[in-house]
């Protein structure tokens, strides 16, 4: 068989094999049993039934996951250049971002919910918490590591700092910047949802995927459940995809990554 | 132009880096205006450090240099350097990094693209202007690298064993453009090697430098007309001349500690 071939149908019978087995599972448990792990077919059921529900807060939790996001990258980046600055202001903030990011974030959410109050605001600033670290440690990375014989050249055409850093630093750093992007894409759907599992459902408005979560688990939905976590799962994979795109714009031309001659 | 004052001198020049060892010890020579002067001597003789101080990128730790009147900090407008590396920007194509240096000083982007386009074209690259230089090969990014050191039009060219990563047959060919563009454009070029073909090809003088702490060891004028071809490298003066240097270097090897 062809190799194209075989590329894209492996996966596919990868996929097949795994609900076949899934069914199976489903098959074996005793009756009474059996609503613990609900069929595809329940699954897709649910999703028929919940539809606008789960639709309506998707986008409610996106809503959240993206401000969150789209803050911390703009702060992440700045704290990056600040950081960037002097080994020194490294050595004195750094502790500090690790202790934030070693406080596990379900025990910062009712904090959280009780200082800014519940509803958007906390979802966005507990999803602004889990994506802020990860993004400023690669960005302040990838600022400092520019090549030594770059600096050098800069150096010897006078260029002025402003200039070393935004004509030189910051592009060099686009790669470490897109890494840690890549990273926070992943992390923002899932801050966003425990946000919202702990304040999206008393904003007034629409509760989010997490909302939904605490109510379909409370009345033993499971194949509601199941549909909730595919939607989840499909928001995760909006963001990456948002990312690498951005990222394919940004590098493909000049980097290494991207190269055509992939071998 | 015998007795005219030096572009660059250097006075009882001493450097160390910080509280290190010293890496020059009293370094002391002259460049005429128009002089290629190769500087060749074993790993650790301070010959890149040399190329560092005129460029005013390290200071020196006694003695003094001038560079066309000037102390080398003050000087930057006259100098430009070529890395043994070709340190080009990979997010620009070849036009973009040719016009840093330009962009750096403030220059309108009209005026340093059509500098930077006359500059590709005098290193043979005007089909490559829009190349990322992922796209280039090794000699094409050096290439770029010198037509970005050459269009700032610098009246002195440091140049840091600019083809000491390239083959051969590349390396020899670009040093015969780098002589034909210097017929065009009067620069003044120091130039660090370890290859005693190439600064014999290149040069009208060659320090030879010992190591430990950085001196002048001895001097060889080459004797050989420019312009300067692939033939140059077959007469009898040449051959002569490369085997005296590769002479010089072995004596300099041995006084090594």
């Amino acid at each position: 068989m062809n190799k194209q071939v075989l590329r894209w149908l492996m996966p596919v019978m990868t996929g097949v094999g795994m609900i076949g087995l899934w069914y199976a599972v489903h098959m074996s448990l005793g009756e009474e049993r059996r609503f613990l792990v609900p069929a595809p077919t329940e699954v897709f059921r649910a999703f028929h039934d919940k539809g606008p529900a789960l639709w309506g807060a998707a986008l409610s939790t996106a809503e959240g996951a993206f401000f969150g996001f789209a803050s911390a990258v703009a702060l992440s980046f700045l704290m990056a250049l600040f950081l960037s600055l002097s080994p020194l202001i490294r050595a004195s903030f750094y502790p500090y971002l690790m202790i934030l990011q070693m406080t596990p974030i379900i025990v910062m959410a009712p904090i959280l919910v009780l200082w800014v109050g519940p509803g958007l605001m906390s979802v966005t600033v507990i999803t602004f918490l889990i994506c802020f670290f990860p993004m400023v440690v690669n960005t302040t990375q990838g600022l400092i590591s520019t090549d030594r014989n770059l600096v050098d050249f800069f150096k010897m055409c006078r260029a002025t700092t402003r200039q070393e850093i935004f004509l030189l630093r910051v592009p060099a750093a686009l790669p470490y910047f897109f890494t840690g992007l890549r990273i926070a894409a992943t992390l923002a759907p899932i801050g966003a949802i425990v946000g919202d599992f702990y304040a999206g459902n008393s904003g007034g408005g629409q509760g989010g995927l997490g909302f939904l979560t605490i109510i379909y688990s409370s009345q033993f939905q499971m194949g509601a459940l199941f549909a909730t976590a595919v939607v989840a799962c499909l928001l995760g994979f909006v963001f990456v995809a948002g990312v690498i795109a951005l990222s394919w714009l940004a590098l493909h031309k000049w980097h290494d990554s991207f190269s055509q001659t992939d071998s | 132009m015998p007795n005219s004052s030096p572009i660059v001198e250097f006075t009882d020049v001493e450097k160390r880096y910080g509280e290190g060892p010293l890496i020059l010890d009293r370094i002391s020579f002259g460049a005429q205006r128009g002089d290629f002067v190769s500087l060749i001597g074993p790993s650790g003789c301070g010959k890149s450090t040399i190329l560092r101080l005129i460029s005013g990128l390290n200071p020196l730790s006694a003695g003094r240099i001038d560079v066309d009147g000037m102390k080398p900090e003050n000087a930057a407008e006259e100098l430009s350097f070529v890395f043994q590396e070709p340190t080009l920007l990979p997010w620009l194509t070849a036009v973009r990094n040719v016009e840093i240096p330009m962009r750096l000083r403030g220059a309108g982007p009209a005026k340093r693209g059509e500098i930077a386009r006359r500059s590709l074209a005098l290193v043979g690259l005007a089909d490559r202007e829009n190349y990322y230089p992922r796209q280039l090969s090794g000699g094409q990014k050096m290439r770029v690298s010198i037509a970005r050191a050459l269009s700032s039009s610098p009246r002195i060219l440091l140049l840091d064993e600019p083809f000491g990563a390239l083959d051969e047959m590349t390396r020899d060919h670009l040093n015969e453009e780098l002589l034909a563009i210097r017929q065009q454009q009067a620069w003044t070029a120091f130039f660090v090697t370890h290859s005693v073909a190439e600064a014999v090809f290149l040069s009208n003088r060659i320090l030879v430098l010992s190591a430990n702490p950085g001196r002048i060891h001895s001097e060889v004028r080459v004797e050989l007309p420019y312009p300067r071809t692939e033939e140059t490298r077959l007469s009898n003066t040449y051959q002569h001349l490369v085997a005296e240097v590769s002479r010089l270097l072995r004596s300099v090897e041995r006084l090594r500690p």
